[in-house]
């Protein structure tokens, strides 16, 4: 494997711990924001650089120069591929966007050291590829969040359940693949604990509860951070994806298909503007997940440029909604706001971002959307026409937000409440990267393509070392006590395949 | 010859784009253009855009081409997968037409509301939908690819939608906006599986591997009968949907809050069309199927019929107008259905030159009439046709409540599929609050306590 030319990885993954460490020389919430921007904005050109240097080496995947943890975790742990090296850079770019346009007021209530932790954690979970490192990761994720609740006096039960039930699913579904015999085809029930335990984590209904529960009683901001890079289906990549059979992939397909349409319509009839961003998020998480499981390259391709566009879209639509609530707090739907001549340029972005998530022509989303709709078809000619449903819904369910905060009266204040600058920052580069991305998509879409091409051919590569192996089984004469089993295997793999 | 036709074929559909970004991006920045600024640029892009698409008519008249591809390349390309999204625009005898007549009524519209709009607080916020708008309406017709169509009819609903609500101060137009917003989404839902479907037969969406290589309107369609009939049908709802065709008719004197400048361009003039041109882009696929050429016929007769009877029972001008458009649109998709395409090309550049006027006309028609029956002293004569006293009484009484309810279109749409969609959902967030409630141990809803207005921080809120 190539090296990068400097340690970018490790770089970009200890840089938020080195923030809470010198964070924790501060008693000022003012100076610990600082802290928090300073750091969380190394890190974040840590991993332009990563990505950066990565594309120079003209290769699939690459690690760092000088692997610090290697005597720790062995060799290649932390890697970057052409499926991780945007994520990297774009979950950096949300955790140091969130504390940048954090207002004053509400520095107090924001954990900006639990924010470095999880940033940390989130940074070294996408760009680890160990199966049982990334489920430590998975878990010690949660906590930051368990800790908010508690902080903020919270009921954590909802959520502490489901992710108890999802770590344990997932623990137990690599134990047991981790057992089994890796020449023979996982069992049912390994497959099966392993793709619940992704279903829970990327809140496939009816297990998404956890997540209307967190966006309830959490800050905006940290749910916005746990949900937002979607590390469910990151887990489907790592995880399922290489060891799943299709039948499982078809199982995680429909019910995300499912939720992608179900979540769109509950979005419709929220009356509270968090629930509603919740049920969005919700709805573009599974229709990634739709794309990641057709196992098409077209589809897959959509799925990992999908994930980008509605990383981008949705963190700037959870800004804005984040800015508006700290101005006037959590915002009804049930009346009209009338907020646009207050704040034009959140308005004007709110829509903007808005309509990119549902994939609209001229925005990030576009490409994604379409590729999506042209693998879910293909594979499933007339269900895959849902995912049409879930975008027409969503699309719907944002326009009706939008004039419910903005238009239908006037709010009067006799103060500014527009957007101050650190939030302008916010929305100035990531209008750019939506209208830029939209506007040109070839790129994004080609190295989408790439990074697809190669999780389908490990698949293949993986799913293949099997069938050559039952094909060599089934060679055994008849009398060997074994060969019965091991053709049946062999054979229910081919038609499988 | 090809390096002119590329230059003002780029031209063409370049102006649009150039006004939309010269007028957004200082509005990102806090710092829009004067008045006066933004009325010069919007007439020099319209100038440009005119000019070029002018030109590209006299070249094609003069050298004799009757189908000039403008390529741009691949927006998308997959070669491995065959797939594409192929940036393709076609000049032709369908297409120049209706990019002319944009160019003109966008023109006239803008200088018309450089006054109309002066000193208005959403002037800015107008032009910037309104140069959404050309750039779909440009994108639309000269889209030599499905996807260049959907891009370009995509642009035009959501302008559409923010010009319908453009006074957003007031609740009314607001609502207004939302549904027409929802119409289109189903429309759009329907163009875009369209678009995926032909994707699959053609391996591309270009609509000559569709239509034929022919030259608009001589192109024959290449795909089976029911293949025709599936894919057909799915566009003849997105033109319905936008369009406002039955029983998506609803919106359209509902869109007539808007400001009536936005009014005359989308509702009379163009937009209101674009689902005809979409049936006239499409007329090879409707020939290959007589039960998709009856289904487009009946429906432009049902529109024309029910908009003729609705719209004489209105009380206010642009609702008569809207619904006097409607009717037209209805017949105008009716000759499509029959094969009668040049007839309906020139019907919609008639229709829309002058709906365009009346519009226009309409605010001070209505202050001339005041004039005149200050200075007579009483009511103008009533003037119309004598047919209604042929009509029976109880008809007449059934007419009149039909059109004053406009149809029942609106409750049928409520009632059928709006109110039972929202009460499923509701219901499941009900069961939601419960399992969510289990499992936390105690109210899990914080929301519930959300205040319907956000917390008074001054006294001034009104």
């Amino acid at each position: 494997m190539l090296e990068l030319h400097l340690p970018w990885l490790e770089l970009a993954i200890l840089t938020p711990l080195v923030g809470v460490v010198v964070s924790l020389f501060n008693k000022n919430a003012e100076q610990t924001r600082l802290v928090a921007i300073v750091f969380s904005g190394l890190s974040l050109a840590m991993g332009i650089g990563a990505w950066e240097d990565f594309n120079t080496l003209k290769v699939f995947e690459a690690h760092d120069r000088w692997d610090l943890v290697e005597p720790l975790f062995g060799p290649d742990v932390v890697v970057i591929d052409e499926f991780n090296a945007p994520l990297l850079a774009l979950t950096s770019l949300m955790f140091f966007l969130t504390p940048l346009a954090t207002l004053r007021t509400k520095i107090k209530r924001f954990p900006f050291r639990m924010n470095l932790i999880s940033q940390f954690l989130m940074l070294s979970t996408l760009a680890c590829r160990g199966p049982w490192i990334i489920i430590s990761l998975m878990g010690l994720q949660t906590l930051p969040i368990v800790w908010e609740l508690r902080t903020r006096g919270k009921s954590s039960r909802g959520f502490v359940i489901h992710m108890g039930l999802f770590l344990v699913l997932l623990i137990g579904g690599w134990s047991m693949i981790d057992l089994e015999d890796p020449s023979h085809e996982h069992s049912i029930a390994a497959i099966m604990l392993l793709t619940l335990a992704i279903l829970i984590r990327s809140g496939c209904a009816p297990m998404h509860c956890w997540m209307t529960d967190l966006f309830e009683k959490a800050s905006l901001g940290s749910s916005l951070l746990f949900v937002s890079p979607m590390i469910g289906a990151y887990a489907a990549v790592r995880l399922l994806l290489p060891v799943a059979p299709d039948w499982a992939m078809r199982i995680v397909a429909l019910a995300s298909l499912f939720t992608a349409v179900y979540s769109a319509g509950m979005a419709l009839v929220q009356t509270e503007s968090r629930r509603f961003f919740c049920y969005l998020i919700l709805s573009n998480a599974s229709l990634v997940l739709v794309g990641l499981e057709v196992v098409t390259p077209i589809g897959l391709t959509g799925a990992l440029s999908t994930w980008i566009a509605v990383c981008l879209s949705l963190s700037g639509f959870g800004l804005t909604l984040r800015a508006i609530e700290s101005r006037v707090g959590r915002l009804s739907l049930n009346d009209y706001h009338g907020l646009y001549s207050q704040m034009p340029l959140l308005a004007t972005f709110f829509l903007l971002t808005g309509v990119a998530t549902v994939g609209f022509p001229g925005t990030v989303g576009f490409a994604g959307i379409e590729l999506i709709v042209e693998g879910a078809v293909e594979v499933y000619p007339y269900v895959g026409m849902a995912v049409v449903i879930a975008t027409a819904l969503n699309g719907i369910a944002i326009m009706r937000v939008y004039f419910r905060l903005f238009t239908g009266t006037i709010y009067q204040s006799s103060f500014c409440m527009e957007a101050r600058w650190p939030e302008r920052v916010g929305i100035l580069v990531l209008s750019a990267l939506i209208i830029g991305g939209g506007i040109w998509p070839q790129p994004g879409v080609k190295s989408r393509f790439h990074a697809a091409k190669e999780i389908m051919s490990r698949r293949e590569t993986h799913t293949q070392a099997e069938t050559d192996k039952h094909a060599t089984l089934s060679a055994i004469p008849d009398d060997d006590m074994i060969a019965p089993t091991k053709r049946e295997q062999a054979s229910h793999t081919l038609t499988v395949e | 010859m090809d390096l002119l036709y590329q230059i003002l074929g780029i031209t063409t559909v370049a102006s649009p784009l150039v006004l939309l970004a010269v007028l957004g991006i200082p509005c990102l920045f806090s710092r829009p253009f004067s008045e006066q600024m933004i009325a010069r640029t919007v007439y020099f892009c319209v100038w440009i855009g005119l000019f070029a698409s002018v030109g590209i008519l006299a070249t094609m008249l003069i050298s004799g081409d009757r189908h000039v591809p403008i390529e741009l390349g691949h927006w998308i390309d997959l070669p491995e997968q065959h797939f594409h999204f192929h940036l393709k625009f076609v000049f032709d005898r369908l297409s120049v037409p209706f990019a002319i007549l944009t160019f003109v009524l966008c023109g006239t519209i803008g200088a018309f509301t450089s006054r109309y709009l002066h000193r208005e607080p959403g002037y800015v916020r107008f032009y910037i939908a309104f140069s959404l708008f050309m750039a779909g309406m440009i994108f639309a017709s000269l889209a030599g690819t499905i996807e260049v169509l959907f891009f370009g009819w995509e642009l035009v609903g959501i302008s559409s939608a923010l010009l319908i609500a453009f006074f957003h101060e007031r609740r009314n137009p607001v609502r207004n906006g939302f549904m027409a917003w929802c119409v289109y989404r189903i429309a759009d839902a329907a163009f875009l599986i369209a678009a995926v479907l032909m994707h699959h037969l053609t391996g591309a969406g270009d609509f000559e591997l569709l239509m034929g290589q022919g030259a608009w309107p001589e192109g024959v369609a290449t795909i089976t009968h029911s293949q025709a009939l599936l894919v057909g049908l799915l566009l003849v709802v997105a033109a319905a949907g936008k369009s406002a065709l039955v029983p998506f008719s609803g919106w359209l004197p509902r869109a007539m809050e808007g400001p009536t400048s936005s009014s005359a361009i989308f509702y009379g003039a163009l937009s209101v069309h674009l689902g005809a041109f979409l049936l006239l882009r499409i007329s090879p696929i409707l020939e290959l199927s007589m039960w998709l050429s009856g289904t487009v016929v009946v429906l432009g007769l049902l529109t024309a019929i029910f908009a003729t009877i609705t719209g004489r029972a209105q009380s206010d001008i642009k609702t008569s107008l809207a619904y006097a458009s409607l009717t037209q649109v209805g017949i105008i998709v009716v000759e499509i259905g029959l094969g009668l395409r040049y007839i309906a090309l020139i019907h919609i550049v008639g229709h829309a030159l002058m709906r365009t006027l009346q519009l226009l006309r309409a605010p001070s028609l209505l202050y001339d009439y005041h004039v005149l029956e200050n200075a007579i002293d009483g009511h103008l004569p009533a003037s119309g046709s004598r047919i209604g006293s042929l009509v029976p009484e109880r008809w007449k009484q059934w007419c009149y409540l039909f059109a004053m309810e406009r149809g029942f279109l609106d409750e049928l749409l409520s009632r059928f599929i709006v109110r039972p969609f929202v009460r499923c959902f509701r219901c499941f967030d009900a069961l939601e609050r419960k399992w969510t409630n289990f499992l936390s141990g105690d109210s899990s809803r914080e929301s519930d306590d959300v205040t319907t207005q956000p917390e008074i921080i001054e006294e001034l809120k009104v």
